[in-house]
């Protein structure tokens, strides 16, 4: 299974056990989606998989991508992109550059490169962005070209942090459809935290859901 | 007429904290040009500047200045980030404060006794090595007073560094760091990188301002290169300063001419920064495209990172020997402790440092007192657009070399009566005690909430109640904090105290300064922790006030350190 | 406490019976004016024993005259003629912020030439009865300049070295020894840097062990060829630098700091110019029990410290009544005692009486402290315009 995860638990320092333990698997091309209240620690488990836990918390359980085990690797290794609430480009660097950022460093060669950024920018419907102030984009523009940064960076997986709940409703789906149409494309796994049941939908894939720890015993 | 009313008070504040530096830059040039009618120099031209250059050393003196100021304040600046950085997200980073508070609180000239005390050829760590490394004299190399000044940039580095890591934290809590920081390790950057190509270029914008504080003051502080500095030749400032209390009449013009000189080369590299800033902005980007994840980043940062512990350990080392000597009878070389020990020091005939212990408090406590008043009323009286070209201007005191203004300064005073004494010091203290308080309440009042202030507003209140029933008690611990970094910049003046002071006026520092060269290094000691208490007291009731009341108001808790998610 | 002051009164009268001018009613009436006045006596603070003594004499000035002393602490007697320069070039004549300033040598001269003095005042001075001030005598002639009774002595200087017996058993007492002695002892010598006037000293007093006519010294340098009279100190400096703590590259500040060297056994040799303060400093636990003075064989420099009053002090009747008190047998014999300052007197001991001269024999002793005797020859300072160029020369020479 590409993305395989076992019995994870996580605690907080000196806190009850988050959820109850989780397992599950998503295939490539599949998108699933977890879903649960608010507070229930959705976020953390993303964080867990991606390597982002704060110092101080404890994990249990194994996490493997395509074969390999991710446990104690460091973020910037496990090759697993992100997408979060506010879509989160780099102020100080403008949309190309920001694209350039996460393109991946063995396309090489400035015209190779930016080559690639001017494909992305065109497939997010971004053409002759490239020098724009982030500021400037609409919610949608930057949804559209975080999610091309992230799949710039060519990631084994991508996690989706309630990526659409910023959007007004007539935005939302048309930003939905692309960004999940450009992940099936890619065939990698994903993994949607959301909480609607919208979203869940669109995805199309399982939905797992995230209790707590007491009402999963149940 | 509310208008002109506020337009009238931030004119004052302006008049009463610029107006002496232009006046004293203005007699400063008419000096360094050959014009000081009253002293019957009348011959406008270039013979300060002749003389200034026939003197010898002239040229290593200035490349000497350069290359401490200038290292100091690269290396530092780089420490600072590595600690900075280091220490983001993990418990310590979010008490950063009181873990560099005594550093920062300690007074430059007290951080320089001690270092001589540890770092000289006789000091404490040869003393501890002497047995190891058979040594039968103090060897006759040394890190204090040495050609290469490494003695003193040691001692800048123990004072930038935490107040440049203090600024960039404070800086960052306005910058979703954690957020970029899994962004870019999601796109396959490791944290240091990250830190190097997001965190640093949006956070230079703000600590921009602080950095060039910092090389100005390495560039031309006088006190540290007296005690640390090498002597033959001195940095410039220091060969302006004698020039200036040479008895020569003609030496007072050669004297404004070098301050002219060190204003100038101060000037030149802030010019340098800038370029330097676009041609990193350049470089920076065009790495950037090309995408490499940069493995360097780690073995730089890790660099900065490994080499703080050993400052800050040499910087505790300092402060030990200040109190270990202080309470010292006889101590001779290569003893590792002292050999008898005593309190005679404290006890000197009729307790000499009563005198200007009174002096520091009182210039401490007056002008902090005022600085806040004038800072507050300048930050309630701003508009929000606009204001920025004349706000950079309150920042002119600090930015310009002391020594480039004070001889012009203290000159121009005496013209218009005010001769050398309390007031002329008390108000040369303020012009530097000003913009710190101001720096470190700009931020704060700019993040506070306006929303309070409407409701106590609709709730009936006045502008004097909103502002000391609402807004001073929520910004309690910001008003502390600036209250103690006022309180420690005006204990730690040497220059301002000695010239506008005429030498009359005595305080812990210009005492602790001209015992340093002395023969009694416990009398020094003495002085020099005298120094060092006050503003660290005034640190520890800026902590621990805040703490004690968050206790009671969860939600006063800065919110500043949270790691945002 | 009257009875003191009327004891002091009285002690003034038979100075004007003596000179036989109207002095003593001045006087009175000078001591009058000086009542409750504060003289800021600037005098640099180098050194802790002087600057506990002039506390002394301000417990006693104001017990006694009602007049209080607040001592200016100078690191450096130049930064008070620069005030007094500015005040001047600033129209500030009356009122000014410097009452008494202990000083000499350039400094005098540069204040004398500009007429920024009072006086003369010092024959006005009850206690200068005690005084040789005959012409040309220690006490009227300030680095070869005549002091034309704009300044008043109170303390003598000579120049002396310092050394621990522990570990230097034959130390050099002539240069060219001296010389030997650095090349056999690398780095075990230094002296103050020469802007330092102590630093200036020992080329002075090297200068005039080794220049060919000594007496050339005692008119103003552009009278003389200074390039052949300082020839062979170059040569020999020359020579020496190179053995210097540290390779000459750098320089204590002041003999204070020299003194710290000595005490940690960074250098061997000190220097010094009062020949008390060896004995002084190891009552104080600053040099170790078995250091004792090097008094050069040829005899050395020797000074008179003086007190002047600038010509706007603002309190002149005040600076009198201390300049007085200075050299009153009472102070003076606290200043030589060792356990005090060990300054010697300047005062004329053939003009005391027993019982006055007998403050002075009853004066504890200490193994450190030379006599009066052993002290030697005292050699006159060179003219101040000597010393001005011989800091020059000498930066230009080995400064980088």
């Amino acid at each position: 299974m590409p993305l395989a995860i076992d019995s994870l638990a996580i605690q907080a320092p000196g806190d009850a056990p988050l959820f109850a333990p989780v397992t599950l698997s998503v295939d490539a091309g599949t998108v699933t989606t977890v879903m649960g209240p608010s507070g229930v620690g959705k976020t953390t488990l993303l964080h867990a998989i991606a390597g982002h836990l704060p110092a101080g918390f404890e994990l249990t359980g194994h996490i493997t991508l395509n074969g390999r085990p991710l446990n104690g690797l460091p973020a910037e290794q496990r090759r697993i992109g992100m997408m979060f609430q506010e879509a989160g480009l780099f102020p100080h660097l403008s949309v190309g550059d920001n694209l350039a950022f996460g393109l991946h460093a063995t396309v090489r060669g400035r015209r190779a490169r930016s080559q690639a950024v001017d494909r992305a920018l065109a497939a997010a419907g971004l053409e002759g962005m490239g020098e724009r102030d982030p500021a400037t984009l609409s919610g949608g523009q930057r949804a559209r070209a975080a999610l091309m940064q992230s799949l710039l960076a060519e990631p084994e997986a991508i996690l989706l942090d309630e990526p659409f709940s910023r959007l007004d409703q007539a935005l939302r789906t048309g930003i939905r459809t692309f960004v999940l149409d450009h992940i099936r494309a890619r065939s990698i796994p994903a993994l949607l935290v959301t909480h609607d049941p919208a979203d869940a939908e669109a995805a199309g894939g399982p939905v797992i859901p995230l209790g707590e720890v007491a009402a999963v015993n149940t | 007429m509310k208008n002109v009313r506020r337009t009238g008070l931030r004119a004052l504040i302006i008049a009463v904290l610029i107006g002496p530096v232009l006046l004293g830059v203005a007699q400063t040039l008419s000096a360094a040009f050959g014009w000081l009618p009253a002293l019957g120099e009348r011959t406008i031209g270039l013979a300060p500047w002749r003389t200034l250059l026939d003197q010898p050393g002239l040229a290593t003196s200035v490349q000497l200045t350069l290359w401490t100021g200038i290292s100091a304040t690269v290396i530092g600046f780089a420490l600072a980030f590595g600690l900075v950085a280091s220490l983001h997200g993990r418990a310590m980073g979010r008490s950063l404060m009181p873990w560099l508070a005594p550093f920062l609180a300690a007074p430059h000239a007290a951080i320089a006794i001690g270092l001589a005390f540890v770092l000289a050829p006789s000091g404490w760590l040869l003393r501890l090595l002497a047995a190891p490394l058979d040594l039968t004299h103090p060897p006759a190399w040394a890190l204090v007073g040495d050609p290469l000044g490494i003695g003193l940039i040691l001692g800048l580095l123990v004072k930038e560094v935490p107040f440049l890591a203090l600024i960039m934290t404070a800086s960052l809590s306005h910058l979703p760091v954690r957020r970029w920081l899994i962004q870019a390790r999601s796109l396959g950057y490791t944290p240091a990188a990250t830190w190097l190509r997001v965190v640093l270029p949006m956070m230079w914008p703000q600590i921009r301002l602080p950095t060039l504080i910092v090389l100005s003051y390495a560039l031309s502080n006088v006190d540290m290169a007296l005690i640390l500095g090498p002597a033959n030749p001195p940095v410039l400032a220091v060969t302006v300063l004698r020039a200036y209390t040479a008895p020569e009449l003609s030496s007072l013009l050669t004297a404004g001419a070098g301050a002219a000189l060190q204003a100038i080369g101060v000037l030149i590299t802030f010019a340098g920064v800038w370029a330097f800033e676009r041609l990193i902005g350049v470089i920076g980007r065009t790495r950037l495209r090309r995408g490499r994840r940069g493995r360097l980043s780690g073995v730089a940062l890790g660099l900065a990172q490994a080499l703080n512990p050993i400052l800050l350990g040499m910087a505790s080392a300092a402060i030990a020997a200040l109190a270990v000597w202080s309470v010292t009878w006889r101590w001779s070389w290569p003893k590792p402790l002292p050999e008898q020990l005593s309190m005679a020091a404290w006890q000197q005939p009729g307790d000499s440092w009563i005198g200007p212990l009174g002096h520091s408090l009182l210039f401490a406590g007056v002008t902090t007192a005022l600085a806040l008043m004038l800072a507050i009323a300048w930050l309630e009286t701003e508009q929000r657009r606009g204001a920025s070209l004349l706000a950079g201007i309150l920042y002119l005191p600090l930015l310009l070399p002391q020594i480039g203004f004070l001889p012009g300064l203290q000159f121009g005073f005496l013209q218009l009566g005010i001769g050398p004494g309390l007031l002329a010091v008390g108000w040369a203290h303020l012009l530097f005690v000003f913009p710190y308080v101001l720096l470190v309440l700009v931020g704060p009042w700019r993040g506070y909430d306006p929303l309070l202030s409407r409701q106590a507003a609709s709730l009936g209140a006045g502008p004097l109640r909103r502002l000391f029933r609402v807004k001073l008690p929520v910004l309690l611990a910001p008003v502390l904090a600036a209250g103690a970094i006022g309180v420690a910049v005006s204990i730690a003046q040497y220059l301002p105290t000695l010239i506008m002071g005429g030498g009359r006026i005595n305080t812990l520092t210009t005492e602790a300064v001209s015992l340093a060269s002395g023969a009694d290094r416990r009398i020094t000691a003495v002085y020099a922790i005298l120094q060092m208490l006050i503003p660290v007291a005034a640190y520890g009731i800026a902590i621990i006030a805040p703490m004690l009341r968050g206790r009671r108001h969860r939600l006063l808790r800065e919110p500043r350190y949270a790691t945002g998610d | 406490m009257t009875l003191l002051v009327g004891l002091a009164i009285g002690l003034a009268t038979p100075a004007s019976a003596q000179t036989g001018d109207t002095s003593g009613t001045d006087w009175e009436q000078t001591l009058r004016e000086a009542q409750g006045q504060t003289v800021y006596w600037n005098a640099w603070a180098g050194d802790q024993r002087t600057n506990a003594f002039i506390q002394w004499v301000g417990e006693q000035t104001e017990a006694r005259f009602d007049v209080a002393i607040r001592h200016v602490k100078l690191s450096d007697t130049a930064e008070a003629v620069t005030r007094v320069v500015t005040e001047k070039a600033a129209g500030r004549d009356e009122n000014g912020s410097v009452d008494l300033l202990w000083i000499n040598g350039p400094n005098f001269l540069s204040m004398k030439e500009q007429d920024l003095l009072h006086g003369p005042f010092v024959r006005d001075l009850p206690n200068s009865r005690y005084l040789d001030l005959s012409r040309g005598s220690a006490n009227t002639t300030d680095f070869t300049v005549p002091t034309e009774g704009l300044e008043s002595p109170w303390r003598l200087a000579r120049f002396v070295f310092n050394y621990d017996t522990a570990r230097v058993d034959n130390p050099p007492r002539t240069m060219p020894a001296l010389l030997e002695w650095a090349q056999a002892n690398p780095g075990r010598f230094t002296h103050p840097h020469p802007d330092n006037f102590m630093g200036a000293t020992f080329l002075k007093q090297a200068l005039i062990e080794l220049t060919p006519d000594p007496a050339v010294l005692q008119e103003p340098v552009e009278n003389a060829d200074f390039a052949s009279a300082t020839a062979p100190l170059w040569d020999w400096y020359d020579a020496i630098q190179p053995h210097l703590w540290r390779g000459g590259e750098t320089y204590p500040s002041n003999e204070s700091e020299q003194q710290r060297l000595v005490n940690d056994g960074a250098v061997d040799i000190g220097l010094s110019f009062d020949p008390a303060s060896t004995a002084a400093a190891i009552k104080q636990g600053l040099l170790p029990p078995t250091a004792r003075v090097l008094i050069p064989a040829a005899g050395s420099i020797g000074n008179v410290s003086f007190v002047a009053i600038p010509y706007n002090a603002r309190h002149t009747a005040g600076a009198r009544v201390v300049a007085n008190f200075l050299i009153s047998p009472r102070a003076q014999a606290r200043m030589q005692n060792i356990e005090v300052l060990g300054a010697f007197s300047v005062l004329d001991f053939e003009r005391l009486s027993d019982s006055q001269r007998a403050r002075f024999e009853a004066l504890p002793d200490a193994p450190a402290l030379p006599t009066r005797e052993a002290l030697g020859k005292t050699l006159p300072e060179p003219h101040p315009s000597w010393m001005t160029r011989l800091i020059e020369t000498w930066a230009q020479r080995y400064t980088r």
